[in-house]
């Protein structure tokens, strides 16, 4: 089925004129209305628009026009800019507004020849790890629906999952692309900060906050991420650096290249059959030449506060402009201040408002240093242990997640719960390195998948995306489907 | 690191946020907890440790001064919740 194609198999058959680009967004479409009952992935689609961009894409290959992703759709997570289209952050805060222009990546998805389509949910304002906390109702993992996809960027993971689309587009926080695609079984890419523009992505946390793809195979990724990168005058924190091959560094050969496996990841709360097959993994990448090492990185155990002082602080000062004036719903007030208030009780999720008001806490005057400028210096003890580490070994592997997808329901009651699942992913965003989580085997009964996660230098997704890889072609995970 | 008590009601009111009741009080149990979480940071020694603000070695970044196209008008104001004469309406703020 051409839905179920990855992006390097449809370009090719697209550029041999075997398939039609509307015959492949069709099956993305029939593959909406086949599953997406079940899975609820997607907030809304535009199943006309995708058509036009598709016939377009179709008349532009006719001629011979030459892009990378011509013909390839590719769903949105519904944090990012798309004009024309619907923006609600999975909220009710944004009412009916419609985007009144592209994000950066959306930009360049269209130039690059990309179908460019739908509105994947998430939880509200990417927080939470489920996609439990959107107001436009759950989304179900495609390997069980019982349970979670795991989030926030959990439409954009099981999507891909289910085939309902050929990639996606995420965000990253704290781990809302890596999580998720570990959970679902696909390949979820966290750039380094300052890697690709946030210009036209909602912000979350400012500083924590990087767009990335989600995909059925690795070469997918490093493709995707060749077309989002890049330096963007809109985004300030947006890094002038050159943008390599990605593509180019697949070589399959990784002899030599040193990896750390970090002590403290080994937890009590990791589950058995997640270490199995992470301690798999470490011994696949022995095979193909690597060298595995342990490292320490001490500071871990602190990351997971740390992060929820910093994140909340941030999105407390980025979410005080849903306030009813210019755009999204309101609820009317006698004065600007009843006004506000009334707008945002009304317009915000449970999960939005605590993390507002602890965001607003760590923020306040007395408590300003105690919290949150100390969360600061954490960060950079756990930033100095990632660049110490990486004096000494390539790349860090660990396991993405302390258990496969959990049941909906189950840590929706306890925040803090919640918020440990996240363990593994957070360190890569206060420390702003890149991260990639790849299908690494899967649980008994029931079968679910889990993920691995490397994690690279800064601006160095070249080589993570050579060891990713290299184990991906090395292993049998990354071939098998869901079935919803 | 203070205590973890929190006075959500007047946190609520900084951040410009109608709360009810039931949420007052469930949030304050709630954060609590996840703020007893929290002192464990305080277990660490971060004098003499400077601050990160983000992940990037960039200061003072600018963009060449040059005049661009803003958003139209009308465009800007598409999404609002009520707008007049080329205005966004709000409530009286000065009697």
């Amino acid at each position: 089925m051409l839905n179920q194609l990855t992006i390097s198999e449809l370009t090719s058959r697209l550029a041999r004129r075997e398939v039609s680009a509307r015959e492949v967004t069709q099956a993305c479409l029939d593959q909406i209305a086949r599953v997406d009952g079940k899975i609820h992935a997607f907030i809304s689609h535009d199943p006309a628009d995708a058509l036009a961009q598709a016939d377009a894409a179709d008349r532009e290959i006719v001629r011979g026009a030459k892009k990378p992703l011509l013909g390839v759709p590719i769903a949105i997570k519904d944090v990012l800019a798309v004009k024309n289209q619907p923006l609600n952050c999975a909220s009710k805060i944004l009412g009916n507004y419609i985007s009144p222009y592209d994000a950066t990546v959306i930009e360049k998805l269209k130039a690059a020849g990309a179908i460019v389509f739908g509105r994947l949910n998430m939880d509200e304002f990417a927080m939470g790890s489920s996609t439990e906390n959107s107001a436009f109702g759950l989304t179900r993992n495609p390997w069980d629906v019982t349970r979670i996809p795991g989030g926030s960027s959990g439409g954009s993971a099981a999507a891909v999952a289910a085939d309902e689309c050929l990639a996606s587009l995420g965000s990253d926080t704290g781990g809302s692309i890596r999580q998720p695609a570990a959970l679902c079984g696909c390949v979820g890419l966290k750039p380094t900060y300052g890697r690709v523009s946030r210009y036209g992505l909602v912000a979350f946390a400012s500083s924590l906050d990087q767009v990335g793809p989600f995909t059925k195979d690795v070469r997918d990724a490093a493709t995707l991420l060749g077309v989002l990168s890049g330096h963007d005058l809109r985004d300030s924190t947006s890094v002038p650096q050159p943008v390599p091959d990605y593509a180019a560094a697949l070589t399959g050969d990784i002899r030599g290249v040193k990896i750390g496996l970090p002590k403290e990841y080994m937890i009590g709360g990791l589950d058995p059959e997640v270490k199995a097959s992470v301690d798999a993994a470490v011994k696949k990448f022995t095979e193909l030449g690597a060298e595995v090492v342990e490292i320490s990185l001490p500071h871990t155990d602190y990351a997971v506060a740390t992060y929820y002082i910093i994140a909340t602080a941030e999105a407390s000062a980025n979410l005080a402009r849903f306030d009813g004036i210019r755009y999204g719903a309101r609820v009317d007030g006698s004065d600007p201040i009843e006004l506000y208030s009334r707008t945002r009780g009304a317009g915000f999720g449970p999960e939005v408002k605590r993390r507002i008001i602890l965001g607003t806490y760590v923020l306040s005057s007395g408590y300003h240093d105690a919290y949150y400028l100390h969360a600061q210096k954490v960060r950079t003890l756990i930033r100095n242990d990632f660049l110490r580490a990486f004096e000494t070994v390539d790349a860090i592997v660990t396991p993405t997640t302390p258990t496969a997808a959990f049941r909906a329901g189950e840590k929706s009651g306890d925040p803090l719960q919640m918020y440990l699942s996240d363990i593994f992913t957070i360190s890569c965003n206060l420390a702003g390195i890149c991260g990639v989580s790849v299908p690494c085997g899967f649980t008994n009964s029931p079968k679910l998948p889990i993920g691995l996660q490397l994690l690279g230098q800064p601006f160095g997704e070249e080589s993570l995306l050579r060891l990713a890889h290299a184990y991906e072609q090395a292993t049998p995970w990354h071939k098998e489907k869901a079935a919803p | 690191m203070a205590s973890a008590e929190i006075d959500v009601k007047y946190v609520a009111h900084l951040a410009r946020l109608a709360l009810t009741p039931e949420e007052e009080k469930q949030l304050g149990t709630q954060l609590g907890s996840i703020l007893g979480y929290i002192e464990k940071l305080r277990e660490l020694d971060v004098s003499g440790v400077e601050p990160t603000a983000h992940a990037v070695p960039m200061v003072n970044v600018t963009r060449p001064d040059e005049i661009q196209a803003s958003l139209p008008h009308d465009a800007a104001l598409r999404n609002a919740p009520r707008q007049a004469g080329g205005l966004f309406i709000v409530p009286k703020i000065v009697e």
